[in-house]
């Protein structure tokens, strides 16, 4: 009976940046939503209050619809081996201890190209624009990097939500559990009110355990949130079944 | 001292702008934050006003779109919030500068002094290349000690710093001393 899995003996050397491209050429393919999961994750249309309704698609991740801008992004991304730190794996099976990656997937190679970085900002601003979204939550910290330049770009105000003991004032706190232990996310007290209607955006979704948090967060204050968008998504993690219903739009994902 | 004030955006080129009032106005001082007797300046409550934070941004924007600059490195946390709209805008990359630990991948790293003990900056190698013109960004100026560590690093890759960006600068950012003779352009000078 094994315990892990032995996912691999020997751990890659982390790519460097000039060798990005041909990294990227070993990599699969994106693969999309229909084929990796028959399970269609559809939204109900709602009505909201007689003014406009709002109907996002039933399939959350533009990766399925070969938006010309996705594989200019996804090249972008740097797959790291082993960060933050090598896992040891014990196979009982076959008796061998092996050193399986945690493969860290990198957005800050994106930030790089300026094509790149703009296409998925702008990928993001054309879904939510005109869709009455007041409010865009960024999970700290490379939320922060994605979600106010879409905030500015649609109107809504931007609010961070962060580690404990960052925010000055009076905060809201959500702990939620990580794989050892917990941690929590914290909101200020009044940035966000009854009835707005808030996006959250993080670089990646994972166990979703930050998303929920985040959402909860939200909710307690009476706004209602609306979607999650992330850059990538690790579907193996299943992180999109945390989110309680909500929808969750992704740019791209990783097997 | 003339010439120090020019660091100020309202004695440099937007004398009598709205804009700038407005700015100062939207953040928020919190009052014992981290500890006592520290005068917090607040940027979320910028951010929670849409127009002031596009304002913020385009101030810069305008300053910066024809500099040729082709880096904006952005101190981690609250520089992440202004830097890649800056950068989107004037078609540089965004390059984070982050506490250590954080990047993955190959680092640079660079030390600097806190009032009681020492922090580390670090910054992705490869991520800016030799003769590059760089900006960088933070929320706020202090006593300097973050933002002199993040031009070392840029001038470490051989990067040329071309002025740290600030939305607030308190007055000990005046002496300047700190940055190396790097010029600093500040938006607004804290609230009481």
């Amino acid at each position: 009976m094994y315990v892990y899995k032995c996912i691999s003996i020997y751990s890659p050397p982390s790519p460097s940046l000039s060798s990005l491209s041909d990294h990227h050429n070993r990599r699969l393919p994106c693969v999309p939503l229909s084929e990796s999961n028959p399970v269609v994750h559809l939204r109900q249309t709602r009505k909201r209050r007689g003014s406009f309704v709002v109907s996002l698609s039933a399939t959350m991740s533009a990766c399925k619809d070969q938006d010309p801008r996705i594989h200019g992004i996804k090249t972008k991304i740097r797959v790291v081996p082993n960060f933050p730190k090598p896992v040891f794996v014990f196979c009982a099976c076959l008796l061998m201890v092996g050193m399986a990656g945690i493969m860290f997937q990198d957005i800050t190679t994106l930030l790089l190209d300026p094509k790149a970085f703009k296409d998925t900002i702008d990928l993001f601003v054309e879904r939510y624009k005109g869709k009455n979204i007041s409010v865009v939550a960024g999970i700290e910290a490379r939320g922060f990097i994605f979600g106010p330049p879409i905030a500015l770009a649609i109107g809504a105000k931007f609010v961070p939500l962060r580690k404990p003991r960052k925010l000055p004032g009076e905060v809201i706190s959500e702990e939620y559990i990580l794989e050892y232990g917990r941690d929590c996310l914290e909101m200020h007290v009044g940035a966000v009110e009854p009835g707005d209607r808030a996006l959250v955006v993080d670089d990646l979704i994972a166990t979703g355990g930050t998303l929920c948090a985040a959402m909860n967060l939200l909710e307690r204050v009476g706004a209602e949130v609306v979607e999650c968008a992330c850059v990538i998504e690790l579907p193996d993690l299943k992180g999109r079944d945390r989110l309680n219903g909500k929808p969750l739009y992704i740019l791209v994902e990783y097997h | 001292m003339e010439k120090k004030r020019e660091m100020f955006a309202g004695e440099n080129g937007l004398q009598g702008d709205p804009r700038l009032k407005a700015i100062s106005e939207a953040i928020r001082v919190v009052p014992h934050f981290p500890k006592q007797g520290i005068m917090f300046q607040d940027i979320t409550t910028l951010l929670l006003d849409h127009k002031a934070f596009k304002d913020t941004v385009d101030i810069f924007v305008d300053r910066y779109r024809d500099m040729g600059i082709s880096v904006v490195a952005g101190v981690e946390a609250r520089g992440f919030m202004f830097g890649p709209s800056i950068a989107l805008a004037i078609g540089a990359k965004f390059v984070p500068l982050r506490k250590p630990k954080k990047l993955p991948g190959e680092v640079i790293s660079e030390a600097y002094v806190l009032e009681y003990g020492t922090d580390r900056l670090e910054m992705h190698v490869g991520a800016v290349q030799p003769g590059e013109r760089a900006l960088v960004i933070d929320d706020l100026i202090a006593t300097g000690g973050t933002l002199c560590a993040a031009i070392k690093l840029l001038e470490r890759v051989g990067a040329e710093v071309v002025e740290c960006a600030c939305v607030i600068g308190l007055p000990e950012a005046k002496g300047q001393c700190r940055l190396n003779g790097k010029p600093l352009y500040i938006l607004v000078e804290p609230r009481k």
